[in-house]
């Protein structure tokens, strides 16, 4: 692909000296590149060149004087335990994985009702879902907050009123939940329904049950969708301030990205410490993102429908 | 219309779509059984809210969230009428209303812009790969992180902040970027757009290299200029990528809260100078007026009611991107 796409920009000089004319013909382009790289650089090596100055250079001089400090990991230690970013990141960990799992789970079930299977109203319901993709959280904050202090199944009824659940992490996994089945449903039904009809025909005519179907025969052959949903929720749900702000009131069980909130005000001045924390943040996704950068590009290209 | 004879019996294709009310009673509890737990988190956990919250913006309600005090448009003609919101009285005008849509313009021009030119610079040069991923990398990272980071870009003390720190080199005087009220908004938006470019970059240019070889070479051979071969054929190629990208923007500019929420230190400052729509509903519904935050809740759901025709016009159409 790259090469065709080159050749058609322009021709390959075959000459030393038509190498030559291009370089200098094409030098604007090197130089603008070079100064767009840097301004994407330069933001975050100054995060990471602050994290780990000590305090004293950190406040006297710019980062830029890297090279004349003493290096020291010392801020992070402080901001994981004193600062309690540690506990905070086992929080991002608990949110974040049934807040992947479940949506994965449901969505993939319902898409292969959506996708192979005939009851009533089935793709009326699909448009409808389609829909409910761009529908903004905030439409739920109010109502969802007061269904989680007073699980009422029936109105008036407290139902589990021992779930307590804006104490605890269950308001958080079943808002990213349903927050993130639209967008499941939609990827897994245009995934699934790709597949060879012959195949899951094949299976019923063996006398297959539908379950079966599902979990030997269209699973299997559906892992890059799975994971590229996958990538995309855990990185989303990873990443959420917003939300945790909103669901999690027990402090002591908020995600990384709320207590970065708090350590800006308590460590106003504390550059160093603020900069590791802001580091200790982005660490998960950019481990993601390095090991699954496919499946993370083609999750992020099919997320650009989602709200 | 006279009576005609019967058409002609043509085995018609059979669709996939449409057809759905088929079935033996089996099939169907089939389906229902696989499609039900996600259908009864999505009523319990959108749509039912999603209901609640559009009556409660006609209500003045208390702090249990009830539906008390039935007031009609009050809510509404309340949030239009507080100069936080909705500032039209000078130009330009003010509000996280006004706000949000100078995010709409600035960022979503700025990111298509700044995404389309890269695009097209990386694709003739070698080290493309290394300059895409170093733009695309911040897509990774969290609004938080990205604030977090730009924070210290923009810090007023020349020592840390990297763009005083320039400014003070050429002798001028530091600036605080994120403490005036007529920087702010631009500021957070630049830290945006920094973050979001590697979306608009990686779209753009896997389409940019989809173009047919044989139409650029033979308007090249036809005479035509490099700017008239972008304008006139890799643009108009490039219009449903572009409109894609500008969809995605436009959702998350409707929505953008956590980058200013973090970079204003929690209060959309200076005073209020820096809040979106987003940043409105989340001040009124918290602090005493849960009816105006719905009401300004139902104003971001009708913003997004166009993304939704759009979203079902372009799958109905079988043109969905994915």
């Amino acid at each position: 692909m790259a090469t065709r796409a080159e050749t058609a920009v322009l021709a390959q000089p075959r000459t030393l000296s038509e190498r030559l004319v291009r370089l200098i013909t094409r030098s604007p382009v090197h130089i603008a590149l070079i100064a767009i790289a840097a301004v994407w650089l330069v933001p975050t090596v100054a995060l990471l060149v602050t994290s780990i100055r000590p305090r004293s250079d950190v406040l006297s001089s710019g980062w830029w004087h890297v090279f004349s400090s003493h290096l020291t990991l010392g801020a992070y230690g402080e901001v994981i335990h004193t600062g309690g970013m540690g506990h905070a990141f086992l929080n991002s960990v608990y949110i974040t994985l049934p807040s992947t799992v479940l949506p994965l789970t449901l969505g993939a079930l319902a898409a292969y009702a959506f996708a192979w299977t005939r009851f009533p109203f089935r793709d009326t319901t699909f448009l409808f879902i389609v829909a409910l993709m761009v529908v903004p959280v905030q439409t739920a904050f109010v109502p969802l907050l007061k269904q989680f202090r007073h699980f009422d199944l029936i109105p008036g009824h407290t139902t589990f009123p021992g779930w307590a659940m804006n104490t605890e992490f269950y308001g958080i996994w079943l808002a990213h939940t349903a927050f993130g089945l639209p967008l499941a449903i939609f990827l897994f039904r245009n995934f699934f329904i790709t597949l060879p009809k012959d195949l899951i025909e094949a299976a019923r005519m063996d006398g297959a049950s539908e379950f079966a179907i599902f979990r030997r025969v269209v699973l299997p052959l559906s892992v890059p969708a799975l994971a590229s949903f996958g990538i995309f929720q855990f990185l989303w749900v990873w990443n959420d301030l917003l939300m945790a702000l909103i669901f999690v009131s027990n402090p002591s069980k908020q995600p990384m990205t709320v207590k970065i909130t708090q350590l800006l005000s308590t460590y106003a001045q504390e550059f160093h410490l603020l900069a590791a924390g802001g580091f200790l943040l982005m660490i998960v996704p950019l481990a993601v993102f390095f090991a699954l950068q496919r499946y993370f590009v083609q999750g992020l290209l099919a997320g650009s429908v989602k709200s | 219309m006279s009576a005609q004879a019967p058409p002609l019996q043509v085995p018609q294709p059979k669709r996939r779509f449409g057809r759905s009310g088929e079935g033996t009673f089996r099939e169907r509890l089939n389906g229902i059984a696989f499609a039900l737990p996600a259908l009864v988190v999505l009523g319990l956990f959108v749509i039912y809210p999603a209901y609640y919250t559009v009556r409660l913006a006609f209500y003045k309600s208390d702090y249990l969230f009830s539906f008390t005090d039935y007031i009609g448009l009050q809510n509404f003609k309340d949030l239009f009428q507080d100069k936080d919101f909705f500032d039209a009285s000078h130009f330009p005008p003010d509000g996280a209303f006004f706000n949000n849509l100078r995010w709409v313009v600035v960022y979503i021009s700025l990111t298509l812009i700044l995404g389309l030119t890269i695009a097209v610079l990386t694709v003739r040069v070698r080290y493309e790969s290394i300059v895409k991923s170093l733009i695309f990398v911040p897509m990774a990272i969290s609004a938080t992180a990205v604030g977090v980071i730009w924070l210290l870009v923009y810090s007023p003390n020349p020592d840390i902040g990297t763009v005083n720190a320039v400014i003070n080199a050429f002798g001028g005087n530091p600036v605080s970027w994120l403490g005036k009220p007529s920087t702010v908004n631009y500021a957070i938006i630049i830290a945006y757009v920094w973050a979001s470019t590697g979306f608009a970059m990686v779209v753009l240019s896997a389409a940019l290299k989809g173009i047919p070889t044989e139409i650029i070479e033979a308007a090249r051979v036809d005479g035509a200029g490099e700017w008239n071969i972008f304008r006139r054929i890799m643009l108009p190629m490039l219009s449903l990528p572009i409109s894609v990208v500008t969809v995605w923007l436009f959702i998350n500019v409707i929505k953008v809260f956590d980058i200013i929420y973090v970079m204003t230190g929690t209060t959309g400052g200076p005073g209020t100078s820096s809040r979106v729509i987003a940043f409105s509903m989340y001040i009124e519904t918290f602090s005493g007026h849960p009816g105006r935050g719905a009401a300004a809740a139902v104003v971001m759901l009708l913003l997004m009611i166009p993304v939704m025709i759009l979203n079902i016009r372009r799958f109905k159409s079988e043109r969905v991107i994915t």
